[in-house]
């Protein structure tokens, strides 16, 4: 065999991480200037193009290069044009360790845009944190994560739930729930939120339950929600499996009318994969939907469906916070002083933006995203019909299943006061 | 309880839809065809496309899915599977190469998406069925509410069960593929085509699969990788069923179906699944040829 690719990276890797203990800002800096000489800055792009999770991959990576595009369109930042490195983490959480390794180490990119899953983002971030480098992460998330390093633009639990369950409870005077997810982190933290908040509301919890992931047999499930007496399923079920679930649910004689689907993961791409007539009346909780009714976001749909050449390709919250971040960033390099992922990091602290959804701001203190909830109840074509949302833009609280409030925050840009989370 | 035990029954019944082809080839032709599962796939892309383009309904689609994957699987019979009998491993690993240039072949569309060409339903992406109205929703009888797509399953795998068996057990080719699954050199020697059979049986329990394919499309999301863990289960039902044995494989079906079921009831799916695990080890320990073991090749 010889010396195979990867025992090269790991070296690499760990001659890499030995450099940069001694001297990370000197190393750092002149891979910075090295790009901005060029005339080009590059950033590295890390979906997975291939394999089960590429079906939603791909629409973050076409959103992300849609972004890439329009900025160098416009005159790049601060002159420079962006060169986006597109790797494939293949769906799987090692190939995007190694991938993220080569854009960092021998790409020397100063940010990386990338990741769908928790599995991902955890298998990359030692690469960002060990070289302090700069990772946007577009997913919505279970929290639970306060890094210097990444910078987060989807919803956190509490930009999902904190509208939602009052919502459910006040609006649609449902008080008994049935919480189902898939067998994973996300489901679980999203269900210990949505606890906190169902007895502060109330209501009560009659059920948790889980199905493992990418499994699609309901049949058990749902004759239990039929016997258990809930008048509401909040569901954290995702993937695949979503499909599934809905369409048993209406062949077990389960209505969305009496007893409604209320779910934090249901998009629009798993709307237009199970058949929109099994979601009739259901309701799902994003800060953006494809429906949202303003001339930006109407233009912004357009736009997409033109750069994939798709013209019934649908927009989902994921996707459009990989457009947005983009900006964001490109804001955040034009206020740095020099293009190092520290200086990048420094300047995206406070920046605003008008996306899609609405008006966004990165949290000085925990890199997380301010977005405003939003409620849609789904419609027979497929799309969402907002029927509540925040007035404002709410506060990103990645520990709110701990503890954390306003006034009170866990993860500050200190980091994470360990003193405060009680587990 | 009734509630359960139809659950369980359903279970069992999706078990030995796609246990019912696998029985066939690894009972009788002794290929571990870890393509099977494409094949299901495939029966699920013909229900797509067939809907999107011949604007068929599911009840069409099951015959023409049958010939699609029948034929499918004869191709692989004759250029793969063939040279390989008698060497167990090695049909593995080839079938499990065509299972990967079958998924990737619908994934990029047959190459066409190099050109730029799209065809709608193929694809990397999640495709959906429409059921017809018929089959959504339930039924009462008494006092009870009855799944219509699950009893619609259940009674298409009653039949085909029974088909199969027929062909089997009631047919000259039926004689002739038991007489292969005992001895086939002594079947050789008896005058029987054993090539000929081996072919027709293998596209027949590929053809089984693309109809387990279409009633999957029903109720689960169609997309290329989805056969990939029904092969799996499949395994499961045919290993303890012993290979070989249609009797056996049907009740390993409905056994399971039914430790599933009732598990999930009264726990949660996660524990059934682990517990339908268990039991599958259990009986392969205690007797490793299944529970109803045939002499053969």
């Amino acid at each position: 065999m010889g010396i195979s690719r990867r025992s090269l990276m790991k070296n690499a890797a760990a001659l890499g991480a030995f450099a940069g203990a001694g001297l990370p800002n000197l190393w750092i800096k002149n891979a910075g200037m090295a790009q901005a000489a060029a005339g080009t800055v590059n950033v590295g792009v890390l979906f997975s193009l291939t394999g089960g999770l590429s079906i939603i991959e791909k629409s973050l990576h076409d959103a992300t290069m849609m972004a890439i595009s329009e900025i160098n369109a416009a005159g790049g930042v601060k002159g420079m044009k962006i060169n986006a490195i597109a790797e494939d983490g293949a769906s799987d959480p090692k190939t995007y360790n190694e991938k993220a390794s080569k854009l960092v180490i021998q790409d020397r990119v100063p940010t990386v845009f990338g990741s769908y899953t928790s599995a991902s983002r955890k298998a990359v971030l030692p690469v960002f944190e060990k070289r302090n480098n700069l990772y946007f992460y577009p997913t919505y998330y279970e929290g639970f994560e306060c890094s210097k390093n990444v910078v987060y633009t989807g919803a956190v639990p509490n930009q999902q739930l904190s509208n939602f369950i009052p919502w459910i409870i006040k609006t649609l005077g449902k008080k008994k729930f049935f919480i189902v997810g898939s067998n994973y982190i996300y489901p679980r933290e999203m269900a210990k939120v949505s606890k906190i908040l169902i007895e502060k509301n109330g209501g009560e919890w009659i059920a948790d339950e889980y199905l493992e992931l990418g499994h699609s047999e309901w049949g058990s499930m749902v004759n239990k929600i039929k016997g258990s007496g809930c008048d509401v399923v909040l569901s954290n079920v995702v993937g695949d499996s979503v499909v599934a679930f809905y369409r048993e649910y209406k062949n077990q004689g389960l209505t969305h009318d009496k007893l409604p689907i209320c779910a934090t993961v249901t998009s629009e791409i798993e709307i237009a994969a199970m058949g929109p007539e099994y979601a009739v009346g259901s309701f799902t909780s994003f800060p953006y939907f494809q429906a949202i009714d303003t001339d930006r976001n109407k233009a912004f749909v357009e736009r997409y469906r033109a750069f994939v050449k798709d013209p019934k390709a649908v927009t989902h919250h994921a996707l459009e916070s990989s457009y947005f971040q983009v900006f964001l960033w490109k804001q955040a390099v034009e206020k740095a002083a020099e293009i190092t992922p520290t200086a990048i990091r420094e300047a995206v602290k406070g920046q605003e933006f008008d996306a899609p959804n609405g008006h966004v701001k990165i949290d000085p203190d925990n890199l997380h995203t301010y977005l405003t909830p939003r409620i849609a109840q789904w419609l027979p074509d497929g799309q969402g019909k907002i029927i509540d949302a925040y007035k404002e833009p709410v506060v990103p609280l990645p520990y709110v299943a701990y503890g954390e409030t306003e006034s009170n925050l866990f993860c500050t840009a200190k980091g994470l006061d360990t003193a405060k989370l009680k587990i | 309880m009734l509630e359960v035990l139809f659950i369980g029954l359903s279970l069992g019944s999706i078990l030995l839809l796609v246990a019912l082809g696998l029985a066939i080839t690894y009972g009788a032709m002794g290929v571990i065809n870890m393509a099977h599962g494409e094949m299901v796939m495939i029966g699920a892309y013909v229900t797509v496309l067939s809907g999107i383009w011949l604007g068929a309904n599911i009840f069409v689609a099951i015959p023409l899915a049958f010939i699609v994957t029948a034929l499918l699987g004869l191709l692989i019979e004759r250029v793969v599977v063939r040279k390989l009998y008698g060497r167990l491993l090695d049909t593995l690993l080839a079938t499990w190469g065509v299972a990967i240039l079958i998924q990737q072949a619908v994934r990029l569309e047959f190459g066409l998406s190099f050109l730029g060409i799209h065809i709608q339903g193929l694809g990397p992406g999640l495709q959906n069925v429409s059921v017809p109205a018929m089959l959504q929703g339930t039924f009462a009888i008494g006092s009870q509410d009855i799944n219509r797509y699950r009893t619609f399953i259940i009674l298409v795998t009653a039949l085909l069960a029974l088909a199969t068996w027929f062909i089997v057990y009631r047919t000259s080719i039926g004689t002739q593929v038991r007489a292969i699954i005992r001895n086939p050199k002594m079947a050789a020697a008896c005058g029987i085509d054993v090539t000929r059979i081996n072919a027709l049986t293998f596209a027949f329990g590929s053809g089984l699969a693309g109809v387990a394919g279409v009633m999957m499309s029903g109720f689960k999301t169609v997309f290329p990788d989805m056969g990939t863990s029904m092969v799996v289960d499949g395994f499961l039902v045919v290993v303890m069923g012993g290979v070989g044995s249609l009797l056996g494989s049907v009740l390993s079906a409905g056994i399971l179906g039914e430790i599933n079921g009732f598990v999930a009831a009264a726990t949660n799916d996660i524990l059934a699944r682990a517990v339908v695990f268990g039991v599958v080890i259990l009986i392969i320990v205690l007797k490793p040829k299944g529970l109803f073991a045939l002499k053969g090749r």
